[in-house]
């Protein structure tokens, strides 16, 4: 570990720079105490800015009753360089002055062009009709779990017997559901809006890997809770009063990586939740240390099964790297009855910079790839295909669809829905709107009845948005959309893609 | 309430080895009638036995060779097994008892947050890893004999005890201090404590974990647990205190503090 | 040709490689200008079918045959929604001397292509009886006119049971089926079930009944008839209607709009969607329901038009389980978009389904005869009424089929509640 030196710190001009209006500034000190990040303070005469603290999160401007707080990027003059551009040249001053490994949270930041941003969709014109969705029934249903590849009947008579028995399923409204976010990533608050807003819209959210805590019992029929190398408060409430189970491989935001939550954030609510003594460290192993191979993800899945006794799907999550396609393949085949692809968009509430920013693949080529090859080997309906990440709004997740997810999965969106600014400090455990954070004091910032109401509000949104595309395309139902890959055209740089996805480049007719 | 005592075959009609889910349902049912004592005959290989399983007064003798994560999530039950266990015993597990007349191999204890795991005989590697306490929970895994690398890695709470005998019917045998555990001994451990008995080459130990004096209240701490490995196991505790033991636990409760720079660039 | 390497998976062309490399075989010229050679292939460049259409039907449940000419006069009719670029029938009951036999009905571009198919045959199956299919040119009906041969086959035990993917006869002659078309160039299967065969070809409805000369030729107890008006696409002899696979035919109109989706559903079953129309891929979607998965017909409808969840949650519990269930497993079967099909089948029972799609985009009349023995659907009425004798004309309710069954009558008019006068019962 490195040493602390006198003078190491190299002297970094700020990011951002707090603008405060004078004549506007009344010096009521709101802004004051709404700073959770040291950054303003009163100095006996008048508000003063740390700048250097200052991470844009707008609650001091938000909140500000004289409108009088600007926050602006601090636009340094730096040398000229193409390559050493300003970002390059911080991250090397930061590691010169403290060694540490660069810490980040919420997704990838870099500038990836979106294959999303390069698909367009068709719609109906003269040889079939658009379906108005405000007045004729588009339905959204789906479900989640696996399902057989066909159902027995016989038939004597004006008898029909059903002999095929369904796995367990869990019914979702609309093809969307919450992914995996745990109390300790983010606050009691935000957790309980998710889950009355999820109660509310008929969908699933998951635990995160932070356990249950004893209050949120209550929800378990809308819970999916995820089973992680750490294994925080997994025990029989956490399997057994919940709707789902979900393995986490990995993550989209941190492939190949294991997880840390800092004792600092080891609240006494964290304490009860993950079942550790209070400011210990959380550290999650990089592997399952039962999970070596595909045959022991097997091994857990069904320890998973047989504690359930088979009465909840069991599924498994996958950062979206290289070799998806046929490490989901051997999920499905080990029994996952849904698969989760994480995105290398995915966020996260804490993780080295580099595996954020650099480690993964495109999640609209891991869904495209994945679902192609469980096609391939006839075992596509064993499971339900969820894909998260990326999917930053309701273009993306009818993409996603189109492309053969069946169940987009979402984070940093319903994030946003709570009033995040993606400010990117979730891991400094601060959070001024109350959403990643463990302090009391902050957490009751974020009004539960308020968030949930918005998370639900943009549920209702993307699920009217979806309508409105299978409507345009004379789709009366999302089972029809998924997969539809001939509705989809590919207008970006690089026909390699579209080659990958089996979509048409535009201008290509159907077939 | 009254001792209800029944014996599950786990062979089939043909002598061929029930499947596990089979075997499993058997055991759920006869639990969920009322049974307190249930002898299982004849195991071989089967997975999962008692998964999750909260019967908390409930007695499970198994005669065999269980397979892999025997007792996994266990919460309540006490598992006798009259043979060695296989991998991922007590995975996972919060609470009961699960003494083994055997080996049990690796990655014993796997993320325990309670109960106990005795074992007569041997172990494999990673035992004990990612054990974690809370409040009043702490887990406990005692070797009778040795194990192998990364013994208690991860660790975040609970014990774990390494004695290095062999235990005969009727008479305890040394092994040599220095195969008792192996190297990467505790590598990452930030909670409870690792008791081996006989000296620990440096060189074993991992990341972050320390060798540290043994006290009267490790000794205190100990000493009931030592009692009841010995009454399971018919020795007298006198053997174990022939030899000193050696207290692995972390150098600090945060070894990697200061590992991380938050700041955004 | 060496029918070896057809069969060699790695010689095969995907079928997005079709779209650049344009189909296998010799082709017609590009822009609808044909060639000599090519009329059994979809023309270069050709791309998804989109077309809408005339469909007409008849079964006479008593078993009683009849040549095409009613089924001619109800198709013709409604001559104003085709463009004379295709039309087909197909008539079921017609060799009942060799009602036990496959009767593979193929185009073919040249001698060449029939050599190859003959030859194929002969390697794969038992040749019955093999004959060129009667046709006389038509004035006005644009050239050239394919080869039309058909081979009576049986498949040898031993074949199957050499094989172990396939499973039946069935499945062994959808094997040969999806080979022949894929691969063997020149060479297009028109219908390949047992005691049924299907006419169709470049032309008004009128020209091709000539062509074949169905009004006097052939008797069945179950006529399909289809005409085409394509939207976009010259037509093609493969691409007319009725669409067919072993004794599943089918006459379609309207545009699947999740093609995408049962396309790739079908595919996992293994089957190729080399021709690019809606009516293949719901052909398939027939086959694989009713034949493999042993899906009574009625259900196979709801699985096909499902009901909407909202109607669902209505039923009785035991039927809303059914229903619901069938949505979960077959939700990549459902057909979506606007359609009305007629489907004929010849076992176990040989039956007519009418069937629409669940919010009635395409029309759909069905109507029964003053005897009560023949069942009619169509696109039209007038069809129906053009043919006298109808007793009492209907429209089913959307995504409710009409089912008419040799010797039980109509068995369902498509009008009834979703499991009316069915006894349901779960064995789970």
């Amino acid at each position: 570990m490195p040493e602390k030196m006198e003078g190491i710190r190299i002297e970094i001009p700020s990011r951002y720079k707090v603008n405060i209006d004078r004549e506007k500034c009344k010096i009521c000190k709101r802004c004051t105490i709404n700073c959770t990040f040291d950054t303003l303070s009163f100095n006996g005469e008048r508000i003063v800015a740390d700048h250097d603290n200052c991470v844009a999160c707008q609650r001091c401007s938000a909140k500000c009753p004289q409108e009088a707080i600007t926050i602006i990027d601090n636009q340094m003059a730096f040398p000229f360089h193409a390559a050493y551009d300003e970002r390059i040249r911080r991250i090397g001053w930061e590691q010169a002055s403290t060694g540490g490994v660069m810490l980040a949270s919420c997704g990838n930041d870099l500038p990836y062009p979106s294959i999303f941003d390069d698909l367009v969709l068709d719609a109906a014109q003269v040889t079939n009709p658009a379906i108005d969705p405000l007045r004729e029934p588009i339905e959204t249903k789906c479900f989640l779990g696996a399902k057989p590849a066909k159902l027995e009947f016989t038939e004597t008579g004006d008898e029909i017997t059903l002999k095929t028995n369904l796995p367990p399923n869990i019914e979702l409204s609309t093809p969307i559901m919450v992914g995996q976010m745990s109390l300790g990533s983010i606050s009691y608050n935000a957790q309980i809006a998710l889950f009355k807003a999820a109660l509310e819209v008929g969908t699933l959210v998951g635990t995160g890997e932070g356990g249950l805590h004893p209050d949120f019992y209550k929800y378990g029929k809308i819970i999916n809770s995820e089973v992680a190398s750490g294994r925080f408060g997994v025990d029989a409430n956490y399997l057994k009063k919940v709707a789902a189970l979900e393995i986490k491989i990995g993550q989209g935001a941190k492939p190949g990586h294991g997880g840390h939550l800092p004792g600092e954030k080891t609240s006494k609510l964290i304490s009860e939740t993950r079942m550790i003594p209070k400011g210990t460290d959380a550290l999650s192993p990089y592997p399952h240390h039962d999970i070596y191979s595909i045959e022991d993800l097997q091994q857990l899945i069904f320890a998973l099964k047989e504690a359930t006794r088979y009465r909840v799907p069991v599924g498994v999550k996958i950062a979206a790297v290289h070799n998806s396609a046929a490490i989901a393949s051997g999920m499905v085949r080990a029994g996952a009855d849904f698969i989760t692809l994480d995105g290398f968009r995915g966020g996260t509430g804490a993780t080295p910079r580099i595996i954020r920013d650099h480690a993964g693949i495109p999640i609209e080529l891991a869904i495209a790839t994945v679902d192609q090859r469980l096609r391939e080997e006839g075992i596509r309906h064993k499971t339900t295909l969820c894909a998260g990440g990326s999917i930053r709004y309701s273009a993306d997740l009818v993409k996603a669809l189109a492309l053969g997810a069946d169940v987009a999965m979402i984070c940093t969106p319903v994030l946003i829905a709570m009033g995040c600014r993606v400010c990117q400090q979730c891991h400094r455990g601060t959070c001024a709107w109350g959403i990643a954070t463990q302090n009391p004091a902050y957490s009751q910032r974020l009004n539960i009845e308020v968030g949930a109401r918005r998370i639900a509000n943009l549920f209702h949104a993307w699920t009217e948005e979806l309508r409105e595309i299978c409507g345009a395309m004379g789709i009366d139902s999302v089972e029809s959309f998924i997969g539809n890959r001939d509705r989809l055209r590919y207008v970006g740089p690089n026909p390699k893609i579209a080659d990958i996805m089996d979509v048409k480049h535009a201008g290509e007719a159907w077939g | 309430m009254a001792k209800k005592k029944m014996e599950i075959d786990a062979l089939d009609g043909d002598k061929k080895p029930l499947r596990y889910w089979v075997l499993n349902e058997k055991i759920h049912n006869a639990a969920d009638d009322g049974a307190k004592h249930i002898v299982v005959k004849n195991v071989l290989g089967q997975r999962f036995i008692a998964d999750c399983m909260e019967h908390k007064d409930l007695k499970i003798d198994i005669h065999g060779t269980p397979g892999n994560d025997l007792g996994v999530f266990l919460s309540g039950p006490t598992i006798e097994v009259f043979g060695s266990c296989e991998d991922q015993t007590g995975n996972t597990m919060n609470a009961g008892t699960i003494i083994v007349h055997g080996n049990a191999w690796d990655v014993t204890g796997l993320a325990a947050r309670n109960g106990k795991i005795f074992v007569k005989g041997n172990g494999g590697y990673r035992i004990g890893i990612h054990m974690k306490e809370y409040q009043d929970q702490r887990p406990i895994v005692v070797y009778g004999g040795c194990v192998k690398e990364f013994f208690g890695e991860y660790m975040a709470g609970g014990i774990l005890v390494a004695l290095g005998m062999k235990i005969g019917n009727n008479k305890v045998e040394e092994v040599p201090s220095k195969e008792v555990v192996r190297g990467s001994l505790g590598s990452g451990i930030h909670g409870g404590a690792i008791y081996v008995r006989g000296e620990v080459p440096e060189h074993y130990l991992g990341v972050a974990a320390n060798i540290q004096p043994f006290t009267d209240d490790d000794l205190k701490l100990l000493t009931p647990i030592l009692k009841e490995f010995c009454k399971y196991f018919k020795m007298p505790i006198e053997n174990i205190w022939e030899r000193e033991i050696t207290k692995i636990a972390p150098s600090s409760s945060r070894p990697y503090g200061a590992y991380y720079n938050p700041r955004t660039v | 040709m060496d029918l070896d390497e057809i069969r060699d998976p790695k010689s095969r062309l995907s079928h997005s490689e079709f779209g650049r490399l344009g189909r296998i075989g010799s082709m017609g010229e590009v822009n609808g200008k044909w060639g000599k050679i090519g009329v059994t292939l979809p023309p270069n460049g050709f791309t998804k079918d989109i077309e809408a259409c005339g469909i007409a039907g008849l079964i006479n449940t008593n078993g009683k045959t009849e040549n095409g000419k009613r089924v001619i006069d109800m198709i013709t009719t409604m001559t104003d929604r085709e463009n004379g670029l295709g039309a087909g029938y197909a008539c079921y009951g017609l060799f009942p001397d060799l009602a036990d036999s496959f009767c593979i009905q193929l185009l073919l571009d040249d001698e060449e292509a029939k050599e190859n198919v003959e030859e194929f045959f002969k390697r794969k199956a038992n040749i019955v009886k093999d004959e060129e299919v009667f046709k006389k040119p038509v004035r006005g009906m644009k050239g050239p006119y394919p080869l039309i041969w058909r081979f009576f086959l049986d498949v040898p035990e031993e074949v199957i049971s050499a094989s172990p993917h396939i499973e039946s006869e069935d499945d062994y002659i959808v094997d040969c089926v999806m080979n022949i078309n894929e691969k063997i160039n020149g060479a297009f299967c028109m219908s390949s079930g047992k005691n049924m065969a299907v006419f169709k070809g470049n032309g008004w409805s009128h020209e091709i009944a000539e062509f074949y000369d169905l009004a006097e030729r052939y008797n069945g107890y179950m006529w399909l008839a289809h005409s085409r008006f394509p939207t976009n696409t010259p037509g093609w002899w493969g691409g007319a209607h009725p669409f067919n696979i072993l004794d599943w035919s089918l006459c379609h109109n309207g545009e699947i709009t999740s093609y995408g989706t049962n396309k790739r559903y079908v595919e996992m079953w293994g089957y190729k969607c080399t021709l690019l129309t809606d009516s293949e891929v719901v052909t398939y979607l027939w086959d694989l329901l009713c034949r493999r998965h042993g899906l009574p017909k009625l259900i196979a409808t709801m699985a096909l038009a499902p009901r909407y969840f909202d109607d669902i949650a209505l039923l009785p519990e035991d039927q809303k389980k059914i229903a619901t269930e069938l949505r979960m497993t077959y939700g990549r079967a459902m057909v979506n978009g606007p359609f009305s099909i007629l489907v004929g089948t010849n076992r176990p029972n040989p039956s007519m389904i009418a069937l629409t799609d669940r919010k009635k985009l395409r029309p759909m009349i069905a109507a029964i005869s003053e005897d009560e023995n023949t069942v009619y659907a169509s696109s039209e009425e007038c069809a129906i009424r053009r043919v006298g004798d109808a007793k009492e004309v209907w429209a089913p309710v959307t995504g409710n089929p009409v089912i008419a069954q040799l010797y039980r009558g109509l068995v369902w008019r498509g009008t009834e509640k979703q499991f009316e006068g069915k006894k349901i019962k779960l064995e789970v």
